[in-house]
Formats: C-alpha cells, structure tokens, sequence
C-alpha cells in the first residue's frame, strides 16, 4: 500500500516546499508564539494598583497600611483625601482596589473595640478581584492577630490559635500559573496549526481542477487521505519538537514522565486535528469557506472549550459534555499528566483512546466525503 | 462615486448569491456567543475535596460541616488513609484532600492547637490560590468561633479586639465573571468573522484571475478597496447589532454606558479589521498564505495579548509594549468600560483614537500595497 501512497506523499511534499512562507510558519512560527505568549501567560494576581483613604492618620493605622505596601500583591499608587477622590481614580481604573480606613482605627482598637476598615474593589475582572480580596483579607487577618496577641499580652494572657491550619501545595508548590498554562499553550497552538495545513488541501485542488487527476489515478479515497495526512503529521511531529524544545530553554518546562509516550499522545492527536482539517476540506464548497469554519471550529473553542485556561468543572453541564468535541480536551489532560506530575499510562490511556477515536471518525469520514463527492 | 457604487453593487450580488456564506457571517457568531459565552467562566465553586476523617468526632464533623456549607467545597470522596488521597489528585477527581489527624477533636477541646492538613492540587494555580483562600477563610472563621464558644463559659474573660474587613465590589458585585468574559468572547468574535472575510477578498480574484478583469477596467485602486470593503462593512455592522443584543439580553450583561458610543466605538473597531484583513490579502499571493498570515499573525497573538484573559499589567514590561500594536487591546478596553463601568467618550478618547489611527493607516497601506502591484 505505502507505494501507492508514495507519490502523493511526494506531490504533497514538493508543493508543501514550493511555498515558503507557509511551510516557514507552519514549522517555525509555532515555537515563536510560544515564546513570545510564554511571556504573557500569567494569572499570578501581583502589583495590583491600590489607593489609600486612612482617616485615621495615627501611627497605628500607617503601621496597617504599611502591610499592604511591603507586599508583593499590592502597589499603593494613590493616598488620597476623600470618597470622591477614590471614586475617580476607581472610575478611570487607575486603581483597582482601595482601602478605607476608619476615622477612631486606633483609639478604637486601644479600647479593645472591633473595627472596620473597608475594601472599594473593581470587580469588572472577577478572577483578579477574588484573588486580591483574598489577599488584602489575609493581610488583615495577620495585622489582627497580631493586635489580639499584644491586647491579650496586656492582660496577662497567652495567645492561642485552635487550628495550627497548615496547607500544602502539590505538582506546582510555587503556584507558577505558567506552568499550567504552557503545556496547554502547547496544545493550543499544534491543534490550530495542524487544522489550517489540512484544511484547504483538498478543496484547493478542486478549485484548481487538479481534483480530477487525482481522482482517475484508482487510488482509493482512504488512500488519497492517508498520502495527504503524512506530510502534514511530519511537518507538524517537528514543529512540536521546537515547541517542547522552546518550552524547556526559555521556561525551564522539562518533561517529568516518559517522553515516548509525550510523542505517542501527540502524533495521535495531531492525527485527530490533521483529520479535522482534511474533513473541513471535504465538505467546504471553495476555499473561503474552508477558511471560515476551520476558524470558527478551531480557534474559539480549542481556547475556551479546552480546559487550557477556563476550568470545565465550572461550566454548565451541557458545555462539559460539549467539550469532548475538541481533541485538544484529552490532549491536554495527556501533556499535563506527563509533562507536570510525570504520570504513567495507567493515568491517560483511556484519553489516548479518545483520541484514537477522534482521529479514527474524522479520517474515515473525510474519506467518505471524498469518494462521494468523486461520483 | 458611479464606479464605486457599481463595485459595491457588483460585490454585494457576489455576496447574496453565495447564501451560505451569508448564512454563516451572520448565524455563526450569534452561535458561537450562545455557546461560548457560558464556557468563559473563571468562578471557583464545588471544588471537589476528599477527605480522610481520622477523629470522627463531632469537632472535625462540624468543620466538615462549615466547609461544606461555604458552598465552595463539595465533600466528593471519603478516604482511610492520608495516602489514599494521592490517588484521587493525581487522577484529578479532587482539587483539594483535607486530612483531620486523630484527636483533632480532643486537642481543640484541651486548648492545644490542633494540626489540620490541606492539600492543594498546584497544577492550576488560578483555581488552587482561590481554593487555599476559601478553605483559609473556613478555617480562620471555624477557629474564631471556638475561641468566642470558650470565652463564653468563662465570663470573666473578654475577647481581643479584631480587625474586620467589609468589602464592596463595584461595577460586578457578585464578581460574575461572565459580565468579564463575555464582552471579550464578543469582541473576539467581531475580530475573527470580519477579518476572515476580507483577508480572502482579492487574492482570491488574484486566483482566480478576475482581478486583471477589473485592472483593466479604467477603475481607480482606492475605488476598487472602498467598494470591496462596503459590503463587508455592512455585514460586520449587522454582526456587532446580533452580538451585543445576545451580550444584553442573553446573557443578562448590564450596560451601563451609551448604547450609541457603543456602536461608533464597534464600527471603528471593525474598520481597523477590515482594513487588517485587506492588508493581508494584498500582501498574499495565495489564499493559503492569507489563511496562515491572519491566524499566526493576527488571530493567535490578539487572544493572548488583548487582556482577554490574561491582564496585560501582569505581562513583563517588554511584551506589554508589544501589546499596542493589537487593536483588539484596545476594543476589550473600550467594550469593557462601557459595558460594566459606564465609561464615556471622557475615560475612553485615547483607545479610540488609537483604534481610528491605526484603522486609518492600515487602510492606506492597503491602497499603497495595491497600488505598487499595479504598477
């Protein structure tokens, strides 16, 4: 069978190399992005802006504030003297959270009353938001205990906390979010490059007449596909080498788990995607729609349906269940797994199935689509 | 102004007798937000926890109760052994294993600090700082009320003053994030359908030859871009209408600003995408390369470095420069602000203006390239 294949590997090979500037940013542009959005991935919420109301004005309230400023997570950018101050610079988002101390903070606590300071957050950004609430209240809960300690001091009491609360972080102790963003990002990127090198292949020999030649050349439409695929699956097999090569010199991401099973999971899935594009081309009438739904099939939902950046445990239900329409899901469950805790096969199997799948229906349904269209 | 209005005509009967691509410029981002809108979610809720209860007592039951009750734990698995709560994370069945060592119980009722041992799964660091915030706000508000249940059965003793927080969120008080993200989604969308159709616009006449037909024709380049740019206008203005009324309504996002800056904003926007997408298909030989140019070039760089949902202040400064050359930074803003924040023409001048002059440039960049393939 593979010299049957050969010469339309060969054709597709020479027309691959005829066209530099795509096959430069099929291999090459891939491991650029990386490097270049590496950068920009990051949900670590730090240095957010803050703005400073203390009424107060007491050595004691400037000792609480002083918290937040030898923080890491907050930048106090603004002390102002009033509400509407606070408001404007809330409005034109100079800052994002501000901190409101009340008038008797000192004498207040000196008289072992409770009381009230004020955050003023922009909760448009609700992920950053939570995570700077959580921060400033952890601050205060430490500026508090510290205040109850010296308060029971002064009465001749020991402090005591009941829960000694330790918590432990596995897999990524340092809460790095580019480590779980990049072997995503990796995914992300291969599934939209593998779809856009196969998605015109077809059709654009339709439009240019050369569909024909093919057709009369009694090679089978399985065949024809499989002799499209493998040019693409190497073209692709290698952009990721530079990919996971990138990944490891400029972000110190190294594989954990075995790296014959990383490739395994990725030529499956590059098989899916590949399959994905050559379908696309089946079905499309001319080359822009080919265009146009391999962008709305791809692009959107790799990025949001994927599990790389929005978790799928919090969508609806239906949308989780929609979700297995991208291989990139299984995929990413595969890298992470390898590339992160450095598990074995036991772990991700049934998700190389999965993709075993995928890639199965969309290669035999391209070539479905072939032999009809061909009669 | 007879021979642009006779392009026009001619582009818009090409249009209207390919129906469905029509069908899909205008159905397929209404579809796409429907979907996609939901899946953009950042909220942390349910996170599945396992837990190993070695006290069984009525202490570590009540602070079972307590997380439970906080609504963003969901006691999923009950383990025998801290070591079986290896399996689960590592499957990624549980986020969290929480781990109540024996005597949990005695030691809090003998005023000995009880050990309490959480494990976090890092590998999403988004989703495990929220998670190790909320178990930490459980546990310290657990401990506060069995030092007030004890200083209850003592009354000669008066409990320590403390600091409390009260926060108030603006703009998106319940921190929904989906007010965030779907503006974004819609903004995204406006990108990809708009500029999918123009990139493709005259290298495909330059394919399929019929671009020397209207060379020779005594048309003037910049009447030949206008004309082929209005109907796309048309097409990206009755998008933007579908979009945001699905934003509105659908999804129930407040818009607080002018519905009519909105609009002008949108269609400056657009503008700069179309104008984007002609430049590509002049600087394209083929409508492969087209593909390839606007998905590299402009579609996978936008959705990362937008601030879509990466916060462009926590890239490192170098990339945050490179953020300027993407329009749709400056759109996300502009959307967002009018949006949740009810941002006038006052807080929103300077995005649109570099919006309108980037759109201007890239226009006559354009007409330039096209020109100089004339000549």
């Amino acid at each position: 069978m593979f010299r049957r294949i050969r010469p339309i590997i060969i054709k597709e090979l020479r027309q691959i190399r005829r066209d530099t500037r795509s096959l430069g940013l099929l291999l090459v542009f891939p491991a650029f992005l990386v490097f270049l959005i590496g950068y920009a991935l990051n949900f670590d919420v730090k240095h957010v802006k803050l703005a400073i109301l203390d009424q107060d004005r007491s050595p004691r309230s400037r000792e609480y504030i002083r918290a937040f400023s030898t923080s890491e997570y907050f930048d106090i950018g603004y002390n102002v003297g009033s509400y509407a101050d606070l408001t404007t610079l809330l409005n034109e988002g100079k800052a994002q959270m501000a901190v409101v101390t009340p008038v008797k903070f000192a004498a207040d606590l000196l008289a072992g009353r409770d009381v009230d300071v004020q955050f003023l957050v922009d909760g448009s950004d609700a992920n950053t938001a939570t995570m700077a609430i959580g921060y400033a209240a952890s601050i205060t809960q430490t500026y508090s205990a510290s205040i109850a300690t010296a308060a029971l001091a002064r009465s001749g009491r020991e402090s005591y906390v009941p829960v000694d609360f330790r918590p432990k972080i596995w897999y990524n102790p340092e809460l790095v979010s580019a480590k779980f963003l990049l072997p995503g990002l990796f995914g992300f990127i291969l599934m939209l490059s593998a779809v856009i090198s196969t998605s015109l292949s077809v059709v654009r020999e339709k439009e240019h007449g050369t569909m024909e030649q093919l057709m009369i050349s009694r090679l089978h439409t399985a065949e024809i596909i499989i002799g499209k695929t493998i040019p693409y699956l190497a073209v692709s097999l290698l952009s990721s080498v530079l990919i996971l090569a990138t990944g490891y010199i400029f972000f110190q991401i190294s594989v954990r788990g075995s790296l014959v099973w990383f490739y395994a999971g990725t030529t499956i899935f590059l098989l899916g995607a590949l399959g994905q594009g050559l379908f696309i081309s089946t079905i499309a009438p001319n080359q822009q729609m080919a265009f146009l739904i391999s962008v709305l099939t791809s692009l959107l939902p790799t990025f949001l349906l994927s599990g790389f950046v929005f978790p799928i445990s919090s969508m609806p239900v239906v949308l989780q269940i929609l979700s297995n329409i991208t291989p990139t899901k299984f995929y990413l469950i595969v890298v992470r797994g390898i590339i992160l805790k450095g598990v074995g096969l036991a772990a991700f199997w049934d998700q190389l199935l999965y993709m075993a799948i995928f890639a199965g229906i969309t290669l035999t349904l391209s070539s479905v689509r072939l032999l009809r269209r061909a009669e | 102004m007879k021979t642009i209005l006779h392009i026009i005509l001619k582009e818009f009967w090409q249009i209207r007798r390919d129906k469905r691509m029509l069908g899909v410029t205008l159905l397929a981002p209404v579809f796409q937000l429907l979907l996609l809108g939901y899946a953009a979610t950042t909220d942390v809720r349910s996170i599945p926890m396992a837990v190993c209860d070695e006290d069984r007592s009525a202490t570590s039951r009540e602070l079972l109760r307590q997380f439970t009750n906080s609504g963003y734990f969901v006691h999923a698995y009950d383990v025998m052994t801290p070591r079986d709560i290896d399996h689960y994370l590592d499957d990624g069945d549980a986020w969290v294993g929480l781990v109540i060592p024996p005597e949990f119980g005695t030691n809090v009722l003998a005023r000995r600090p009880a050990p309490l041992q959480l494990i976090s799964d890092g590998t999403n660091s988004s989703t495990a700082g929220i998670s190790l915030g909320y178990a930490g706000q459980v546990v310290s508000t657990f401990s506060r009320s069995i030092v007030l249940t004890q200083i209850e059965r003592r009354p000669q003793l008066t409990a320590p003053p403390s600091v409390n927080t009260e926060v108030r969120v603006w703009y998106n008080p319940e921190l929904k994030s989906r007010n965030y993200m779907v503006p974004g989604v819609v903004a995204m969308i406006l990108l990809i359908i708009t500029m999918t159709l123009t990139s493709i616009a005259i290298v495909r006449e330059k394919e399929s030859g019929t671009l020397e037909q209207l060379l020779v024709t005594p048309i003037k380049p910049f009447q030949l871009i206008i004309g082929k740019l209005m109907p796309f206008v048309l097409i990206g203005i009755a998008d933007v209408t579908l979009v945001l009324t699905v934003a509105r309504f659908w999804f129930d996002v407040p818009l607080r600003g002018s519905v009519i800056l909105l609009y002008m904003m949108s269609g400056v926007f657009v503008l700069t995408t179309l104008g984007l997408g002609l430049f590509i298909s002049t600087i394209s030989k083929t409508q492969q390369q087209a593909m390839m140019t606007a998905q590299f070039f402009i579609f996978m760089p936008s959705i990362f470095l937008s601030g879509f949902t990466f916060p462009i202040q926590n890239m490192p400064q170098s990339i945050q420069y490179v953020t300027y050359v993407i329009p749709l930074r400056y759109f996300m803003e502009i959307i967002r602000g009018i949006f949740l924040k009810g941002d006038g023409i006052a807080e929103l001048w300077p995005q649109g203006l570099a919006l309108l002059t980037f759109g201007i440039i890239i226009l006559t960049l354009s007409i330039l390239r096209f020109h100089k393939r004339l000549a």
